[in-house]
Parts: structure tokens; C-alpha cells; sequence
């Protein structure tokens, strides 16, 4: 029986219409054997949360351009635990500044990848940690 | 580098096109290519140019985008702009403004004023334009999904202030389809999206024809992973569309097909960039005064403005992208672009600094002051090469057209996300190819300097008491107009896009009544309905 694939949510929270990079990332996961769910564009925090839990996966990544990430990383936060999510693996990328990074770590998002961050080091750090 | 270390030549360049690139080019190529195109700068089909003495007469304007935070910060920035040489403005809107939703809405909350201009009512765009002369600086407003109800607060500001709108000029973006292939504004779904810019299109050519309702946009697709070529080749797709809908409402091509304006972008290859857009303004003439039958060579005008590409540039080594922007001005110069706009070297990581932007200006200045870029019209023409490459370019924009129409023509193509899956896998493999190095790219992936680090973005501090002084403001104009009125123009406006009609007085009345955009976009959600995305890979 083959082992069941890595599952990971790409979502792009808000109202940031930057979707180049989440879409190639998508391929990339596709690429490496995770199976993904991309959101598509302007979904609220809620119907990110709740497509998470329904899709049961086990990564949660996303991507956000318009330097909103620490409100939006927030309220992620509390509706992923409200979900019982907090055992699965939070990433986020984009344009996020050195200094959140230690912020968003303590809201319980384990991967930072900003912009220009290379594909190899994201796929090793989904097998690594999910 | 020494000799020895160099690396051989690969055997095939190829530009990112996909035109085979020769080491050597002779007469022989311009002939085996089609020729070279004599009509002179001004002469259909406009090779050369669109004016007889481009840049001799008239250097390209200037046109930096900007918009930040609330109305009276905007128009303090324009006045600075306007006051360093820049002959023409291009505002930006938050991202609240772009969707449809009110500063005080759940929607908008933290994106209030934080990548452009917070809008809600006609208020804001008084406040905004205050003391800025609209006959001298043209106006460029950098709106899509909300641009039927921006389009009408720009034109009844002005008519408030006492401008003729029958002389005004100025452009709106508006252009949905390539918000759905990249940048993503959309509200509505495709059909009455692309309804509503024919609403437009059929409302400025009556009421105000100088004014350009539209400028398709290839720059945005470009960014999203389609080729040069491609660019320009969806984007005649897009202004087809536009012109079939608004030859629909009865218009005659000629009313306004020369009104129609163009979005570049340029970074990348210098010669592909300006083959790019000699190619471009004549395939855009052949298809408007050829195809379209326009009678007047005015119609079938390529009008740009032309924009150094933010995809260029890199948060890597920040000050190379000074210098890519003096070569993305020169190609644009050389291609014969009549607006220009540069990102700003720091752009890849904040919001402009003021120096940054002076710095962009200051490029486009020394191409005109200093490097004799304006002397003398079309300087590249009879190049071996750069024809050669002008006649390839046309090729390989109309297979771009072709694809699209054998996919069912542009709008299907966009409503079923066929494009957008085809520029989303082309940026892939680019990234790809960037990744691994194949693709060069300075600072980057070559030349890397590992000693130096890289600068840390920084975001603009998202301005709480400037994004609440903005609610209080709307609500204040909310408790004070006069709202059976709005509610009179808003059941107008209703009865009027159930019936399918031109919204566009209704939207005039409705924006003077001080109406906000997001009870205008509501009406026309209602209406018209949400577009949902294909998600396709």
C-alpha cells in the first residue's frame, strides 16, 4: 500500500491580487508529489480555515503580497486552532520583512518564505516538518 | 574573466519570444522576413512611429504611478511630482477601492489606503485633484473592476470645477479581461464586465470623446508569464473584444478606435523590446484600418504608454535596478513609446522612497537632455537586425492571436482560464529556469556578491488613524447628503442594469449624489452577479 501523499492548502487570503507566485508554487508541490488545493483569489480568512479542515490537510500555506500578513497571519491563527488545526504544518510567503518572521513563529507559522525564495528549500521543508 | 573562462557560446539563441537569433544579419533577412515596411514616421501602417516628428516635437510624457493613503496625502505627492517635471499623473487605488467595498466595510479592513488611494465618494476625488490644472497634466487613473463608477467621479469633478467635459482629456486602465489573466481586480462575472467597458467606451464617445475610457493592458499579462510577443498579441485580442462589444451598441470604429490606448511593459531583451513595439504599432494598424475598415489613420494608432517593468527588477543587488531602468527607458525610447513610466529601483521591496522616484525621472531626463534619444525619429530603422526582428515579431504576435481565437476567442478563453493556465505554466518554467541558473540573471544567479545582504523590505506602517479618518469622513458625508436622493439614484441605476442599459448617466447622477462606490458596485453585484474562478493547472 503506498503511503498516503503530503495534502497541502495554498491559500491567498484578502483582497491582494498578486497570484503569480502561489500558482507556481502550486505546480512546483504538484511537481514534487504533494497533492494541493489552490484557493484561488480574495477568500477571507473563515472560507480559508474551513476549506482546510474539509480538505483534512496537512500543510496550510499563504501567500500574501500586500504587507497584510501579520493581521491576516492573526486571525489564521485563531481559526485554524478553533478548527483543531494546530497539529498540521503553517506556512506563509510573499512580501514579508526579516523582522516578522519571529512574530509570525510565535503565532505558530513555521515556514517563512519570502519572495525570491527557491522551490527546493520549500518542497525539503514540507518533507521535513509535515 | 579571462578568455580562458569564459564559457562557449551555446549554438541556439533564442528570444524569450522564441525567435531564433542569428550571430550576423544581412539585407538578405529583412527580404527572407518580409521585407522592409518604407511608409514613413506618421504613415500607416506607423512602423516608424505615429507622429511625423515623435520626439523632435514632443519628448514622451512622464507619467510615474502614484497614490498613497488618503486624498489629501495624494494630491500633496502629486504636487510634488508636478513640481520635479512630471507632466502627467497615474493614481493608484487601494485595493478596497479597486473591489468595490467601502473604507468602513469588513472587506477593507486593513487595506485602507494601503497600496493606493482610499475612494468612497466624489469627496475624495475633489480633495485629491485640488489645485492641479486638468488641462495641463492628464490624468491616468489605474482602475478595472470599479472603473465605469472612477471614470464618472473623474468627469464630474471636473464638470464641478468648470471644465468643458467635451475637451477633457485623461485615460482609465479599465481593463477587465486582463485583470482575470493577471493583477485579479475582478467583481463582476466576464460577459457584464465586459459589458460594463462598452457602457464606457459608448458613453465617453458622446460626452466626452477626447477622453480614452481604455488602456489595454499587456503589461500585466507580460508579468504574469506570457512572452513579448504574446503580450502584444492578447492585448490586440482584449481590444477586439472591447471594440466588437462597442461596434455592437452601433458605434462606427472610427468614433472610438482612436480614443483606444495600450499598456506595455518592457524589461528583457533591449532589441526584443523594441522589435516589439515597432511590430506592435503595425499589426494594431492592420488590424484597425485593415480589418476593421476605419477610415481615419488616426484610429489605428498603437497609443502607449510604456512601463519598465517591475518583473525585472530584483530585490538582489536593488541598485542594478537603476540601471536597468536606464536601459528599460532606452528601449522604450528607441520603440517609440509616447508615455513612459519606471519602477522604481527600491520598488521590488517598498513602496517608492521620494528619492527613488526622482531617480526614475531623472533617468528618462538624461535620455532627453543628455543622450540624444529625441533627435531624430525611429533612430534603429533599417537596421538589419531590428527589422529583420520587426517582421518576426509581427509573426509570432499574430500566432499568439491565433491560438487565442483557436481556443474559441478571448472571451472563453479567459472565462474558462485557459490563458491564465498557459501564462501561469510559461512563469514556471521561467522560474524553473531562473532557479537552476539556465536563465541569467545579475545579482541573482550570477555575478552573486555573497558578502552583501540583502536590503529588507520594508512595508509602509499600515496608518490606522489615517484609515479611521477616512470611515469618519464617509460617514460624515453619509449622515450629511441628501439620501433619499442617493437611494433615488441608486433604484435608478438598479432598474436600469436589470434592463441591460448604459449605466454610465445613471452612475454620473449616482456619484454626484455622493453615492459611494460600494453602494454603486453592491447595486451592480446584485445585478450582475460574483465571478467565481476556474482553477485550472
Amino acid at each position: 500500500m503506498s503511503e498516503r501523499k503530503i495534502r497541502i492548502l495554498i491559500g491567498k487570503p484578502g483582497l491582494d491580487g498578486h497570484d503569480v507566485g502561489a500558482k507556481v508554487l502550486v505546480r512546483a508541490l504538484v511537481d514534487a508529489g504533494f497533492e494541493v488545493i489552490y484557493s484561488g483569489l480574495r477568500k477571507t480568512p473563515e472560507e480559508i480555515a474551513s476549506a482546510a479542515a474539509e480538505e483534512d490537510v496537512d500543510v496550510i500555506g499563504l501567500s500574501i503580497l500586500s504587507g497584510s500578513h501579520m493581521p491576516l497571519c492573526e486571525k489564521l491563527r485563531d481559526l485554524l486552532t478553533a478548527q483543531g488545526l494546530d497539529d498540521r504544518l503553517w506556512m506563509v510567503g510573499g512580501n514579508i520583512p526579516d523582522k516578522d518572521r519571529e512574530p509570525l513563529a510565535k503565532l505558530g507559522f513555521k515556514g517563512v518564505f519570502p519572495t525570491s525564495s527557491h522551490f527546493d528549500d520549500i518542497v525539503k521543508f514540507v518533507r521535513e516538518n509535515a | 574573466m579571462t578568455t580562458m573562462d569564459r564559457k562557449p557560446l551555446p549554438k541556439r539563441v533564442v528570444n524569450e519570444s522564441g525567435i531564433d537569433i542569428k550571430a550576423v544579419y544581412t539585407a538578405e533577412d529583412i527580404e527572407a522576413s518580409g521585407g522592409i515596411d518604407k511608409s514613413l514616421p506618421g504613415e500607416a501602417p506607423f512602423t516608424r512611429g505615429i507622429h511625423a516628428d515623435m520626439y523632435r516635437k514632443r519628448p514622451w510624457t512622464m507619467r510615474q504611478y502614484t497614490g498613497f493613503a488618503n486624498a489629501a496625502d495624494t494630491n500633496e505627492r502629486f504636487h510634488f511630482l508636478i513640481a520635479n517635471g512630471q507632466t502627467g499623473l497615474n493614481v493608484a487605488f487601494d485595493l478596497a477601492t479597486q473591489c468595490g467595498y467601502d473604507s468602513d466595510s469588513a472587506e477593507a479592513y486593513g487595506e485602507v489606503g494601503r497600496v493606493g488611494m482610499a475612494v468612497d465618494t466624489l469627496r475624495d476625488f475633489e480633495i485629491a485633484f485640488d489645485g492641479i490644472d486638468l488641462e495641463k497634466i492628464t490624468v491616468s487613473l489605474t482602475i478595472n473592476g470599479t472603473a465605469a463608477i472612477i471614470i464618472a467621479m473623474y468627469l464630474a469633478m471636473a464638470e464641478k470645477r468648470g471644465y468643458d467635459v467635451s475637451k477633457l482629456r485623461g485615460t482609465a486602465q479599465n481593463d477587465i479581461l486582463k485583470e482575470f489573466i493577471g493583477r485579479g481586480t475582478w467583481i463582476y462575472p466576464v460577459d457584464p464586465s465586459v459589458k460594463l467597458v462598452a457602457d464606457t467606451i459608448e458613453y465617453c464617445a458622446s460626452a466626452a470623446p477626447k477622453y480614452s475610457p481604455v488602456s489595454v493592458c499587456g503589461y500585466h499579462i507580460r508579468e504574469s508569464g506570457a512572452t513579448p510577443a504574446e503580450e502584444m498579441g492578447f492585448a490586440f485580442s482584449i481590444a477586439k473584444a472591447y471594440s466588437d462589444a462597442a461596434l455592437a451598441r452601433g458605434l462606427d470604429i472610427d468614433e472610438f478606435a482612436g480614443r483606444l490606448s495600450y499598456n506595455f511593459n518592457i524589461f528583457g531583451n533591449l532589441f526584443e523590446q523594441v522589435a516589439k513595439f515597432r511590430a506592435g504599432r503595425r499589426r494594431w494598424a492592420r488590424i484597425v484600418l485593415d480589418e476593421y475598415g476605419a477610415k481615419d489613420p488616426k484610429s489605428g494608432w498603437l497609443r502607449m504608454i510604456a512601463g519598465g517593468g517591475g518583473f525585472g527588477l530584483t530585490i538582489e543587488q536593488p541598485e542594478n535596478n537603476i540601471m536597468r531602468g536606464a536601459y528599460y527607458a532606452l528601449a522604450g525610447a528607441l520603440g517609440g513609446a509616447q508615455t513612459m513610466a519606471l519602477c522604481c529601483y527600491d520598488e521590488a521591496y517598498t513602496i517608492p522612497t521620494p528619492k527613488a522616484q526622482r531617480i526614475s525621472l531623472r533617468t528618462m531626463q538624461l535620455l532627453i537632455e543628455e543622450i540624444g534619444l529625441t533627435d531624430t525619429v525611429d533612430p534603429l530603422a533599417g537596421s538589419y537586425y531590428v527589422e529583420t526582428l520587426t517582421n518576426q515579431m509581427e509573426d509570432k504576435i499574430v500566432e499568439a492571436m491565433d491560438w487565442v481565437d483557436s481556443q474559441g476567442g478571448i472571451i472563453k478563453a479567459v472565462s474558462e482560464g485557459l490563458i491564465q493556465s498557459k501564462v501561469s505554466a510559461q512563469a514556471y518554467q521561467h522560474q524553473k529556469e531562473l532557479q537552476s541558473g539556465e536563465f541569467h540573471k545579475v545579482g541573482v544567479n550570477c555575478y552573486v556578491d555573497d558578502g552583501e545582504e540583502k536590503p529588507q523590505v520594508e512595508l509602509h506602517g499600515y496608518d490606522q488613524a489615517g484609515a479611521q479618518e477616512q470611515i469618519d469622513s464617509l460617514q460624515k458625508i453619509k449622515r450629511e447628503r441628501a439620501n433619499d436622493e442617493v437611494a433615488r439614484c441608486l433604484a435608478a441605476l438598479r432598474k436600469t442594469a436589470q434592463a441591460g442599459g448604459n449605466v454610465m448617466p445613471d452612475l454620473m447622477a449616482a456619484v454626484k449624489a455622493y453615492a459611494t462606490v460600494g453602494e454603486m458596485s453592491g447595486v451592480l453585484v446584485d445585478v450582475y452577479g460574483r465571478y467565481k474562478e476556474p482553477l485550472r493547472f
